[in-house]
């Protein structure tokens, strides 16, 4: 009783159909590359002479959510920082978080006359995008929030505006003893995400420095993050007061209902990525009552008020920090555009060529801090700590 | 016409060859005078290993007829394997060409291992069963490659198993100038990108070659005579279970090597790529290519590679797009009432359709 | 012991959403003999008509199970009418390549329609769970998704058993043809079947997203692949296989992260899964038909 295969299978699916089949495929695709309006993935303001910004991140799949802020903090930005001089047009790819899709993106937007990029989004699809922009013909590339060290590492111009996961994870532990040295933590974590896995491991060693107590360590997969009542139980079971979650703000909401449901009482801190939690629909915001989280960028913020309010306006979502860093990207590329005097028609080689050094040199009062960059590509800027209260990012 | 020729199958055969070798050389042409888009430019290796993928998985599929939903893990493992023998070989072996050879013959070798070990327990089963099994290998083995530290330092290769999802790079305990290759489940990055289209060109005709002449050949006739009737087959005294064998070897074999040239490819690779949609990925090119159908293999994977990006123009809905070819190919493809009306508006040649056992 | 039992209840909560979803697939695979992998999106499509009509139109939850079992219905009829019909002469494998093209195209339906960024499903049952209870993990989700389950498996049992039209799927599963000589409406059976398969994953998306909060639109596919596994290690086309298959998975799945390694739990399921079937091929439930000459 086969349905796949066995007695029915019957493997004449032959020439005929084949020839049929492919000559459709064929045609769509041929139709598809013949009738090039360039009115590609979410492009604005294509005016002739403007600069153009590409951007790259999953735009579909589960990582959508991340990389559909990116899209639109750059998009927004493009309309915020045009200049006459240097007016503006910005297009995103989708690349659904695949490093071999992200390059195919890469190359559509070179094709398109990308000059500058500011992305991808995720951090396997940076490194492996990081690899051909920096490789001849060179175009300048500034990730908003792919955050390993390797993807600067060892490139000229490939930088970055999100701090990388070692900082992060130090600067967490550092944060940590010194407001709660005497909790017994675990650490839980994503290892399938080199984000993730890449902040724990800083947290970890820089933990054992501090003589902080982690009791428990916890770990799951993007493929099992339906529920998290096992690793909890493992963690409670261990004594663990004080959870520490490098992880994104989609399954973190999760943990928390389960912590809930369990009656499970812990306090819990998370890193940029779970900046957005109060945004998701639908979410209990009283779960995240307590929750600490170390990020650059909060909405609640007086001085961030007219972005959050621009972007609500235009997207119908409170912008995250995914928004907030690509938006200060293009702030930066902007400035560094003026600093090392490129006009707005430059060859993107010429670009990559000179705006590494203007980078160094600029410093941007942006949403996410004040933001300078070393010679390796690597951004500096103070790491924050809010807690949520009432529904609402208050410093802590 | 030279006497070998004379047969209908082997002129068939180098016909297919031929085709190859002429779009390899035009599509050269073309890139020398810059007009591909680079969009296209990029994915020539990609495209030369999911030739080859779909090919092999053909092979197992079409030709011995056992449904394979794990055909990806296979490519993670000759990637992974590929990817390790490149790196570690950086200083011995300075020229890329020679180290690609390495790597890939390396992949192919090390998949096939896992083919025959995988197919001990698989090719016990037939049916949907043998489908669920296969898939369930594919899960296993992109999980145990997430486990996996690889590191390599001038005392050798350091290799780590991350039971616990405590172990970082440091544990390897790499020497000063050492480089970690694989780190578990972030996957293999800073890999040096040495596949080039050329060396895709060349696997994707030793591919050919390799499965054509199986096809052929007299382990070939009963490859097929095993798919067509098992009981039969056994009664005339032909090993099911060897032949199945051999089919499936020879497909991870060559997935390995199809993986080595697209890990080689990239400077980052996480083993998630390899999941069961990348298995699915890969039918999708052989059901719709034809079974047993080689030419057809090779068509629907370049076809439906270069589509999803042929389609970025529709923005957010290339994918509904994607999915609506899809379905409508399947279904002009396969529903008789479609298939009769063209067959009535483009009469062919209809000897031909009835010998379609494993064509080139 | 504690910690063991609560590990176990983890297993049979995770076991019993496993086990409803695999009630649907292995409905759809008894009598239709296909591998609906768009499934999985079925019960995505469910929980998001479930969301909408509580969240936007603010209607009690019961309404919403109503209003996403009754879309969900006609969606699976006219998936079955557009997609699977005009194949019911092709190949097995054509059928299983256009189901993933239906299974592509909801998801980006779905995002289409909902956006990308997830959604926070609420709980559609929250009654107070008993102290004693609550102290070994059991949440009103778990004790409503198990009784779901065997109500569903019961009514199933019978539907297929004693009714006219069960009887008639049943033949249309046994011999097409012969069921087609005998005056019993093929199409139409099978039309009911994937009503019935859908209605199913409606309930089935509702209870999952109850369980496991995160609502988007690749939300169905890895719980849809898991179910699938729990069909076949039950012996798929059998209804009580899925049943036990749905909640031995869950526990396997549980035992092996709780002791053995979080990284390597789907491993270990389907290591299980796969000794179990070389041990019997058929699943443990499954007929095994052998081959004749």
């Amino acid at each position: 009783m086969s349905c796949l295969t066995g007695k029915s299978f019957n493997p004449v699916v032959n020439r005929r159909s084949v020839i049929a089949g492919v000559a459709g495929l064929g045609a769509a695709s041929i139709l598809a590359g013949c009738s090039d309006g360039g009115s590609g993935g979410g492009s604005s303001a294509s005016s002739a002479g403007a600069f153009k910004v590409g951007t790259i991140g999953p735009l579909t799949g589960p990582a959508a959510s991340y990389g559909n802020s990116v899209a639109h903090g750059v998009e927004l930005a493009c309309k915020d920082f045009a200049t006459d001089a240097l007016p503006l047009a910005s297009k995103a790819e989708d690349d659904v978080a695949d490093g071999e899709k992200s390059v195919n993106a890469f190359n559509s937007l070179a094709d398109w006359g990308m000059q500058v990029l500011v992305g991808p989004t995720t951090t396997g699809a940076s490194i492996a995008v990081a690899e051909v922009a920096n490789s001849d013909p060179k175009v300048f590339m500034i990730t908003p929030s792919a955050s390993s060290p390797d993807v600067t590492a060892d490139k000229t111009c490939v930088f970055q505006a999100c701090f990388n996961d070692p900082n992060q994870g130090a600067n967490a532990a550092v944060k940590l003893a010194e407001m709660f040295p005497n909790e017994k933590y675990v650490v839980f974590y994503n290892s399938g995400d080199p984000y993730s896995a890449g902040i724990r491991d800083a947290f970890v060693a820089k933990a054992a420095e501090l003589k902080l107590e982690v009791v428990d360590e916890e770990s799951f997969k993007d493929d099992s993050q339906t529920s998290f009542t096992n690793q909890l139980t493992k963690a409670k079971d261990a004594g663990a007061t004080m959870i520490f979650a490098p992880i994104y703000y989609t399954p973190a909401s999760v943990l928390l209902t389960n912590a809930k449901e369990m009656g499970y009482d812990v306090k819990m801190m998370g890193c940029d990525g779970m900046d957005g939690i109060l945004g998701v629909e639908g979410f209990d915001t009283s779960l995240a009552e307590g929750l600490y989280l170390m990020t650059p960028f909060s909405a609640d913020e007086d001085k961030n008020a007219d972005f959050v309010g621009a972007y609500k306006d235009a997207y119908g979502e409170t912008p995250d920090q995914f928004a907030a860093d690509a938006y200060d990207a293009v702030h930066a590329v902007v400035m560094a555009m003026e600093e090392a005097g490129l006009a707005a028609d430059a060859d993107p080689a010429d670009i990559a060529d000179q705006l590494p050094a203007a980078m160094t040199a600029i410093t941007v009062e942006g949403l996410t801090g004040t933001l300078t960059w070393n010679d390796k590509g690597e951004v500096e800027k103070d790491p924050m700590v809010y807690v949520i209260q009432g529904g609402k990012y208050v410093a802590a | 016409m030279p006497n070998f020729l004379k047969n209908k199958k082997t002129r068939r055969d180098f016909v297919t060859y031929g085709l190859v070798v002429l779009a390899f050389v035009a599509v050269s042409l073309m890139q020398a005078n810059h007009m591909i888009p680079r969009m296209i430019v990029g994915q020539l290796v990609p495209i030369c290993a999911y030739i080859v993928m779909a090919i092999s998985l053909n092979l197992v599929v079409g030709v011995a007829g056992d449904l394979s939903l794990g055909h990806a893990g296979f490519m993670s493992v000759g990637a992974y394997t590929g990817i390790v023998a490149a790196t570690s070989l950086a200083e011995a072996v300075p020229n890329d060409a020679v180290r690609l050879v390495i790597a890939l013959l390396a992949g192919a070798a090390s998949a096939a291992l896992a083919g025959f070990l995988v197919g001990i327990p698989v090719l016990r089963l037939s049916g949907d069963y043998l489908a669920i099994v296969t898939l369930a290998f594919g899960e296993i083995i992109k999980e145990i490659v997430t486990c996996l530290i690889v590191g390599v330092d001038e005392r050798g290769l350091h290799v780590l198993f991350n039971l616990t999802g405590k172990l970082t790079v440091d544990d390897l305990g790499l020497a000063e100038g050492g480089a970690a290759i694989i780190k578990g489940a972030q996957g293999a990055s800073g890999t040096e990108t040495i596949s080039t289209f050329f060396a895709g060109f060349l696997l994707v005709m030793v591919a050919l070659v390799i499965v054509l002449n199986l096809v052929r050949s007299r382990a070939g006739r009963a490859i097929l005579a095993v798919r067509d009737n098992r009981i039969a087959a056994e009664s005339v005294g032909i090993s099911t279970t060897k032949y199945r064998m051999i089919a499936f070897v020879v497909s991870a074999a060559l997935a390995g090597a199809a993986g080595a040239l697209f890990g080689n490819g990239f400077s980052q690779l996480s083993a998630t790529k390899f999941d069961f949609n990348t298995s699915i990925l890969i039918l999708v090119f052989v059901v719709l290519g034809g079974l047993g159908n080689m030419r057809g293999s090779i068509v629907a994977a370049t076809v439906l590679t270069i589509l999803p990006e042929a389609l970025r123009q529709f923005s957010d809905y290339r994918m509904l797009v994607y999915a609506i070819v899809l379905i409508l190919v399947m279904i002009c493809s396969n529903n008789p009432t479609i298939k009769g009306f063209v067959a009535r508006v483009l009469p062919r040649r209809r000897s031909n359709e009835e010998e379609v056992s494993a064509d080139a | 012991m504690t910690v063991f039992l609560q590990y176990l209840v983890n297993g049979l909560s995770m076991g019993s959403v496993y086990a409803i979803i695999a009630l649907g697939y292995t409905m759809v695979y008894g009598i239709a003999k296909m591998l609906n992998f768009a499934h999985g999106d079925v019960i995505m499509i469910g929980a998001y008509i479930s969301f909408c009509v509580t969240s936007y139109l603010g209607l009690p939850a019961i309404v919403s199970v109503v209003a996403a079992v009754a879309v969900c219905t006609a969606l699976g009829i006219l998936i079955e009418g557009f997609a699977y019909k005009p194949l019911r002469q092709a190949g097995p494998l054509a059928v299983l390549i256009t189901a993933i093209g239906v299974s592509y195209f909801l998801q980006n339906a779905a995002q289409l329609i909902w956006g990308a960024t997830p959604k926070n499903f609420t709980s559609i049952v929250s009654f107070p769970v008993p102290d004693f209870l609550r102290a070994y993990n059991v949440s009103a989700v778990s004790l409503v998704t198990v009784v779901a389950c065997l109500v569903i498996m019961a009514g199933l049992m019978w539907f297929t058993g004693k009714t006219k039209m069960g009887k008639a799927m049943r033949a249309v599963s046994e011999d097409k043809a012969a069921a087609q000589l005998m005056g019993i409406n093929v199409n139409r059976t099978i039309s009911m079947t994937f009503a019935i398969g859908s209605a199913l994953a409606a309930i089935a998306g509702v209870l999952l997203c109850s369980y496991s909060p995160v609502l988007q639109p690749t939300t169905g596919s890895m719980p849809g692949i898991k179910a699938f596994t729990a069909a076949v290690f039950g012996g798929i086309g059998s209804i009580p296989g899925a049943f036990v298959g749905g909640i031995l998975l869950g526990i396997i799945e549980a035992m092996a992260q709780a002791y053995i390694s979080t990284s390597l739990a789907n491993s270990i399921v389907f290591a299980v899964l796969i000794v179990v079937l070389l041990v019997k091929p058929a699943g443990l439930f499954g007929r095994y038909v052998p081959e004749k000459v």
